[in-house]
């Protein structure tokens, strides 16, 4: 238990591997001439295996390390393990080591984080497998669990933010991935400069701990639970967790900050799943709570993370109802769920939100896993319009879908049902009956959207054109494997918070690092109430979507059609047409997109132009060009004096000693 | 009897006049370097006269000191002009002025 920081290191030593492999090998492609096409089976393999390997190789010790720490923890409390590799930069009183620090925290996420990454690495050798760049995929792909790694274990701050960097700097490559198409390449900008805004919060964030704790180590932690702040500081804990929550909304795609996660779905699959649904996304939510106890000494700031996640829950969740792209579906679930997050956090119940961070780890990761096996049988076809009756044709790619789709929904006794309803039975003990009833209505619609998903994709009749239908297939085994192990999580993760209330496993194994709230009572009778309700709302969703995605009969020439026309569910439609302006304000995703390039974007370009035009080209190089002029003309007139006569000079001469004569003579 | 030193600085001064005038109107480049070599000889006068006046003999020394550094100059400034004459087959300085912009 003292090589804490081998866990991260090994992704590093798979990336500098594959990275070096890879550019070698491309580099000799080049050499002789060759282009594209998927690599040898010898070098596929061997990136596959140094990807896997290495993960695989930091989960085991990251389970080596945290399973019997979990086991001393509960079984009568153990602390925190903090190790320190070497001291990175220190001024004065300030200093900042390289640690890595184990607790119940973070050994929560190690867990997911390796064992959900290890799975979609195996994942991704079989999907992406046709690909040219397969080497360069999975070296990014390494460095991100590295980043990731970093992020989750790190003793303070800064090394927090280093790995919360990587990530962001992973993220970029991989939606770039295909950087070849312009979309993929401007959705990777998107994304980057997006997180830049929350990032700016972040990092005055950090400095404001310094100001408030004199520490960046999470220490400060502990101070912030016995409430000694400096009162000199010149922010206070609200601006404080106001910034910190700013760099978290980035990160973690809230409003308004949450547009570059639909767009970052250019990249690979695997990679949305990893990364865009699974762990990177979750980091805000875990900065929150990892700083629990600042968080609750500022009660406004509370509310308002409440309310952003609330609000988020219900916003993205409206977008996802009327999306048609499969991924874009499952992107704005996946913005949907982490408002849930917030909105736990929001209201104290922090070890809710980790829960569900836990839980819509393996429900996410295997419904992206199962789009991803679904774009592969299609031949990269995204577009749900075009799928239908695919159930028989990959029929296991079907089966953990469901399970998946069933957990997201809430379906008792799977994962997505005790995380959700825990959220929703924590909000509703501190009283907030509008976010519950927030809470409540997005569940419903997330039942709703993600059996719209299912239905148009497997059920009823195939929609894709006959080559498309002729190629058809199910997946190999590594991506097949994968998606039974994270359906199986998906059906039993919730497990972990059984029994319900407060003495149960998960909440009390968090408990020393988590800040502690208050409970509020509430009457099992009212528990049980709260549970039908959430349960029935998932269910009337579900209900009305296989009402109206029957996907039978098929469109006439719904094969020929191009996606735009073909109108799967009339009766949806029909419900769009009736609502009006709403339903074509959901339709154009609420406008925020346009919304954005006005009011930011546009003005941000004019003064970007006025810069440029007006200041750079007019007043900058005005005064180069201005000063070059000077010269020239100084020169012009200088000239004049070099004619050339020796006679002209030696007047000069002549006139000038006179002068020094003069001078030297009447000074 | 002696001739008085005022003598001495007068007949340089108007030695030198003369030589600079000349540097400077004559358009013959041996002229001008007539001229030139009798603004040298009228300050070496001065220079030799100033000398006795200090009753100071290493005068002498720099004199001819110069006297030598002159003949040398003389020889390398013929030198141009023989050069110069054989390439544009003129030494009048006015029409020797390409060395401008």
């Amino acid at each position: 238990m003292t090589s804490l920081w081998w866990i991260p290191v090994l992704p590093l030593l798979g990336f500098v591997v594959n990275g070096a492999v890879a550019l070698a090998s491309s580099s000799r492609r080049a050499r002789r001439g060759e282009r594209g096409g998927p690599l040898p089976y010898g070098e596929r393999l061997f990136h596959g295996l140094v990807g896997v390997g290495t993960v695989g190789a930091s989960g085991v010790l990251a389970f080596a390390a945290l399973v019997p720490w979990t086991q001393q923890s509960l079984a009568g409390g153990a602390l925190p393990v903090v190790e320190t590799v070497f001291r990175w930069m220190f001024a004065g009183d300030f200093s900042v080591d390289v640690a890595f620090r184990l607790d119940a925290l973070s050994a929560l996420m190690l867990s997911f984080v390796t064992f959900v990454g290890t799975l979609i690495h195996l994942y991704s050798v079989g999907y992406m497998q046709e690909e040219e760049g397969y080497g360069r995929y999975f070296a990014f792909l390494n460095l991100f669990m590295f980043a990731m790694l970093t992020l989750v274990l790190g003793a303070n701050l800064p090394v927090l933010f280093i790995g919360w960097e990587g990530v962001g700097l992973c993220s970029y490559l991989l939606i770039g991935y295909y950087y070849d198409k312009d979309f993929a390449v401007a959705a990777g900008k998107k994304a980057f400069v997006v997180n830049r805004v929350g990032d700016v919060g972040f990092v005055l964030g950090i400095f404001g701990v310094l100001a408030l704790f004199g520490t960046t180590d999470f220490s400060f932690l502990e101070a912030a639970r016995h409430q000694i702040v400096s009162d000199t500081a010149p922010l206070s804990v609200y601006a404080v967790c106001l910034l910190l929550f700013l760099g978290a909304c980035g990160k973690s795609a809230q409003v308004p900050l949450y547009v570059w996660l639909p767009d970052a779905m250019a990249g690979p699959t695997p990679v949305s799943a990893l990364i865009h649904a699974a762990t990177m996304v979750t980091a805000g939510v875990y900065l929150v709570a990892r700083t629990s106890t600042v968080f609750v000494l500022a009660p406004d700031a509370m509310t308002l993370v409440a309310w952003v996640g609330a609000g988020t829950a219900i916003f993205a969740a409206t977008i996802g109802l009327a999306q048609n792209d499969i991924k874009k579906v499952l992107a704005y679930s996946t913005v949907s769920q982490l408002g849930y997050m917030f909105l736990a956090c929001g209201v104290g119940a922090f070890a809710a939100g980790m829960f569900h961070v836990f839980t819509h780890a393996f429900f996410k990761a295997c419904l992206f896993l199962g789009s991803g096996s679904v774009i592969h049988a299609m031949h990269h076809e995204q577009d749900m319009r075009k799928m239908g009756g695919l159930a028989p044709r990959v029929p296991q790619t079907f089966r953990t879908m469901l399970v998946a789709t069933l957990a997201i929904s809430g379906i008792v006794p799977l994962a997505g049902f005790f995380s959700k309803d825990q959220i929703l039975g924590s909000v509703a003990a501190a009283g907030q009956w509008t976010l519950y009833a927030v809470g409540v209505l997005t569940a419903a619609m997330t039942a709703f959207y993600m059996f719209r998903l299912v239905r148009m994709t497997f059920a009823g009749e195939f929609r894709g054109t006959h080559e498309q239908e002729h190629h058809v297939h199910e997946s190999p085994a590594t991506m097949t494997v994968p998606l039974w192990i994270l359906a199986a999580g998906s059906a039993v993760a919730g497990f972990i918070w059984v029994p319900f209330g407060v003495s149960s496993l998960l909440p009390r194994f968090l408990a020393p690092a988590l800040a502690e709230v208050p409970e509020h009572e509430m009457s099992h009778g009212a528990e049980l109430g709260l549970m039908a309700l959430s349960l029935g709302a998932a269910i009337a969703g579900i209900a009305l979507a296989v009402r109206w995605y029957t996907g039978r009969p098929a469109p006439e020439h719904a094969a020929h059609k191009p996606a735009e026309e073909i109108v799967v569910s009339p009766a949806a439609a029909a419900f769009c047409e009736r609502t009006g302006a709403l339903g074509t304000m959901i339709k154009n995703k609420w406008n925020v997109d346009e919304g954005i390039e006005a009011v930011v974007l546009g003005p941000f370009r004019s003064i970007g132009r006025f810069l440029w035009k007006g200041f750079d080209a007019l007043f900058i190089d005005g005064i180069a060009n201005a000063s070059a002029f000077l010269v020239e003309l100084t020169g012009d007139l200088l000239r004049f004096f070099t004619t050339g006569n020796v006679r002209n000079y030696a007047l000069g001469f002549t006139l000038g000693v006179l002068f020094l004569v003069a001078y030297a003579l009447f000074r | 009897m002696s001739v008085p030193p005022a003598a001495f600085l007068a007949a340089g001064t108007i030695l030198f006049v003369i030589g600079l005038v000349g540097a400077l109107l004559k358009r013959n480049a041996l002229s001008i370097f007539l001229s030139i070599e009798l603004m040298m000889n009228a300050v070496n006068l001065l220079f030799l006269t100033y000398g006795r006046m200090r009753g100071d003999p290493s005068s002498h020394v720099i004199v001819f000191f110069v006297i030598a550094i002159a003949a040398a100059e003389a020889a390398v400034g013929l030198a141009v002009f023989v050069a110069l004459f054989r390439s544009r087959q003129t030494i009048e300085v006015d029409r020797v002025n390409l060395l401008k912009w």
